[in-house]
């Protein structure tokens, strides 16, 4: 194992009672990486996530961060982590400044060395005029980047995210994004669950679709795409309660059709010309429209179904 | 990130990081106690403190003197003497109660700060020993603040009584250790308010608080001698009278120390178990 | 039933929620009867007898029970009309579901107010089961025990509910812990008030729960006098006095 391997999972699997969470998924993440799980709920990225913050056993296969074992050496990978859960955590009588610093405490960082490191880090989350306030009144936004400044504390070599702008407005989420595109520019590497398929686009160079516990699919965004998709999509729109009647007659349009409830997709590497052929096709579509392919394609091509939330 | 001014042994180098000993584990966390504390201790003071101060009042100066009057005092004692230990040790026990519920409840569930320790390099064993570590200390304070003032009261007759400390600390752990395992194991904070009103205020009037277990019905009596208030009381009160080891009683006073802390081994035991089973699942 | 009007919805509410919430409602009961038993009985075996401010000899337990049925009334009254109407009118915004129906604030501060006295009035009427079982009622005057004890829970009732209008959070809950405990203790419930300095005794007089317990004790031991109808008239003042407020206060807090 070469020491530019910051996580090593084989076979990974965890299973609470009956229900197996994380079914036996192999990956790997490289130093200055920025990875992504995707997903929707339940398809056991969070389960991931803890086994990886070394912070919930592993129940087989084998697991390694920085090359140790969580099992053996929670303790020393904690030491070197940035652990941003999905729940905030924050322990809102303190204020802004206390909660980090308090956290600081945990890792063993001397008084001087929190207090320095809280100054950037507010700085860094833009909440340095918050600082004295206590942590309840803050908006959902602020309270994430406090949340992912607090995990920053240790300057941690490997920092994870789970689910960082779920419940977020657009406006936090893309101040949120800007804030870790920043750290990924630094060198920090990056692991983040997302059911996000634009936040994933952004912010990751390498991806895993993850469906059921398994891993469905691997690769950059952008090959994932070319892999599983098309170059350009057609949403058709018709005034029915069943697009499926619509099938046969744009059968054999582009590369292929996807039937869904309200709409159908046609996957063509010529948009144009498959939009073309829909108005040849003696079907009276309320709308017509035309887009890049997105991971939400691949997501639907891979696991047969929308994406929920 | 700019860089910060590192030594080489800063925790905050990248690479294998120093490990923390025990005691640094312990401290950072209890730094949290700290913190939170610093916040909420005017409250404290009033209701962890007044009730104790009023009830000597109202038992050891108000009945006392109509306990004194009719029957010369209990145990050879003025009735004042007589109760200050049981007042001590019952006020022990509530401090522990208020310790281990709902608190504990906002660190595992609402605020979920154990799960945000636990992501430190630290273990359950850790986080429980820095609550505990902060609650004895402020029990041990309490008490101590709390002997001081019924000494001025004329309720203590020997310094022994500055033993009363260490065995209020004692008792209300064997409160507070099998509180928090059953804290890690419910859901239901309501159940509390009934803990409260049907076990705990029950204990501090019939564990031998404000007299004798020996008043009570013969039925009622082998329920105190099972409660740790009980044990914690007897062993107190001889302390406080002059004569900690008690001869009258024999070995005695090596029993309630044995009960006591079989409470707080097999408390802490299960308490760790079901800590580990809540928070690392 | 019916002169209550609307407030019966309210009661009912309660009623309802109540059922499932019956441990804590009956813990509520069992709190002044482990006093009773505890100081009233077992200590009480020390100090045998007492003499009361009327000049009598009582045993100590039939001194306390009568204070303990006080207490009884005023716990059932309080603790509904602080942490409940708080939680209702903070939190759960119930009053304002209500209001959006024929209600009026009148008809809340009436249906809490009612509810809190019936709750107060069932562990009164319980304990005095239990005292009367243990042979510490002493005079036929103890059938007005049971109003008595209603009278005492509408002036603890009024008046916290209108203090309750005022609180914003939970930590002031801390004051009417800091009012009740003191008023548990030292309102002549364990110890006559000749037993304290002619100052604090003027103290005493003034809180409602001595009134309360001078009340009981006259009619549990059957020792009625003139002294009785000014503690009467000191409840009924301060219960009519709570009521008003509170309602005034509802209103100006749900109704802007």
């Amino acid at each position: 194992m070469t020491d530019d391997v910051l996580l090593s999972a084989k076979g990974l699997t965890k299973t609470f009672g009956d229900f197996t969470a994380v079914d036996g998924i192999d990956v790997e993440v490289r130093r200055g990486e920025s990875f992504g799980f995707l997903g929707p709920n339940g398809a056991g990225k969070s389960s991931t996530m803890r086994m990886v913050a070394a912070v919930s056993p592993v129940t087989s296969g084998e697991l390694r961060i920085f090359g140790q074992d969580p099992a053996t050496h929670g303790p020393a990978i904690r030491a070197r982590l940035g652990n941003c859960p999905q729940q905030d955590r924050l322990d809102e009588e303190l204020s802004v400044e206390e909660n980090l610093w308090v956290y600081g405490r945990f890792f063993g960082l001397t008084r001087a060395e929190v207090r320095a490191r809280a100054d950037e880090l507010l700085d860094f989350a833009q909440l340095t005029e918050r600082r004295k306030d206590k942590v309840e009144p803050l908006s959902g936004g602020m309270k994430r980047r406090l949340v992912i400044a607090r995990s920053l504390i240790n300057n941690p070599e490997l920092l994870l995210l789970d689910e960082p702008t779920t419940g977020l407005d657009p406006q936090a989420r893309h101040v949120l994004w800007d804030r870790l595109f920043r750290l990924k520019r630094q060198g920090v590497t990056l692991i983040l669950t997302t059911h996000y398929m634009d936040e994933a686009e952004q912010l990751c160079d390498r991806l895993v679709v993850m469906d059921h516990g398994r891993i469905v699919a691997e690769g950059s965004p952008r090959a994932l795409i070319q892999e599983h998709s098309t170059r350009e999509v057609v949403e058709v729109r018709y005034d029915v309660d069943d697009h499926g009647v619509h099938a046969g007659p744009l059968e054999g349009i582009g590369d292929r059709l996807e039937i869904l409830p309200d709409r159908v997709l046609i996957y063509a590497d010529d948009g144009d010309a498959a939009a073309g052929a829909v108005a040849r096709s003696g079907t009276e579509p309320l709308s017509t429209l035309v887009r890049r392919s997105t991971l939400e394609d691949v997501f639907l091509h891979l696991t047969g179904r929308t994406l929920v939330d | 990130m700019s860089a910060l001014p590192e030594s080489p042994r800063s925790r905050l180098v990248h690479g294998e990081r120093r490990p923390l000993s025990a005691v640094e584990r312990t401290w950072g966390l209890v730094g949290f106690h700290l913190t939170l504390l610093r916040r909420t201790w005017r409250g404290l003071v009033v209701s962890r403190f007044l009730t104790p101060v009023l009830f000597l009042a109202a038992m050891g100066i108000g009945i006392g003197r109509l306990v004194d009057r009719s029957s010369g005092g209990v145990a050879g004692v003025p009735y004042l003497q007589y109760v200050v230990p049981g007042i001590v040790m019952a006020s022990a026990m509530q401090w522990a109660v208020g310790e281990s519920t709902w608190p504990v409840m906002t660190l595992i569930k609402w605020n979920q700060m154990y799960a945000a320790m636990l992501a430190a390099p630290t273990r359950v064993a850790d986080v429980l020993r820095a609550h505990w570590v902060v609650v004895s200390f402020g029990i041990a304070w309490g008490s101590g603040v709390f002997i001081a003032i019924a000494a001025l009261f004329g309720g203590v007759r020997s310094w022994w009584a500055l033993l009363g400390v260490p065995i209020a600390v004692l008792t209300a752990m064997a409160f507070v250790a099998p509180l928090f395992w059953f804290a890690a194991r419910t859901d239901n904070e309501e159940g509390f308010t009934t803990i409260f009103r049907l076990v705990i205020t029950p204990l501090m009037l019939f564990s031998g608080t404000f007299f004798p277990v020996s008043q009570l019905p013969i039925w009622l009596q082998p329920v105190a001698w099972v409660t740790p208030l009980w044990h914690g009381t007897e062993l107190a009160r001889p302390a406080f009278l002059g004569d900690p080891l008690d001869p009258g009683h024999g070995a005695g006073w090596a029993i309630h120390l044995a009960v006591l802390t079989a409470y707080v081994v097999v408390g802490g035991w299960g308490a760790h178990r079901a800590f580990r089973a809540r928070l690392e699942a | 039933m019916l002169a209550l009007g609307l407030a019966r919805f309210v009661i009912l509410r309660n009623v309802t929620s109540f059922r499932r919430g019956w441990p804590v409602f009956l813990s509520g009961f069992f709190e002044p009867v482990f006093y009773l038993f505890s100081i009233g009985v077992g200590l009480g075996a020390l100090v045998k007898t007492v003499t009361t401010d009327s000049g009598a000899v009582v045993g100590y337990a039939d001194f306390v029970a009568p204070a303990m049925l006080a207490s009884a009334a005023m716990n059932g009254a309080i603790m509904d009309v602080t942490f409940n109407v708080f939680h209702k009118l903070r939190f759960a915004k119930l009053y304002d579901t209500m209001l959006a129906t024929p209600a009026a604030p009148k008809d809340i501060a009436v249906g809490e107010v009612t509810w809190a006295l019936i709750r107060g009035g069932i562990y009164s009427a319980g304990f005095l089961v239990v005292a009367l079982f243990m042979g510490f009622v002493h005079s036929w005057w103890a059938v007005l025990a049971l109003p008595a004890a209603l009278v005492i829970g509408a002036a603890f009732a009024g008046v916290g509910m209108w203090a309750t209008t005022y609180m914003t959070t939970w930590q002031q809950f801390e004051i009417i812990f800091l009012i009740v405990q003191p008023m548990f203790l030292f309102s002549a419930t364990f110890f006559p008030l000749s037993s304290y300095p002619e100052a604090l005794q003027w103290v005493v007089r003034a809180t409602p729960l001595y009134h309360g317990v001078v009340l009981e004790r006259g009619l549990m031991l059957g020792d009625v006098g003139s002294g009785l109808v000014g503690s009467l008239a000191y409840l009924l003042v301060l219960g009519g006095v709570g009521m008003w407020g509170a309602g005034r206060r509802i209103e100006r807090l749900l109704l802007t």
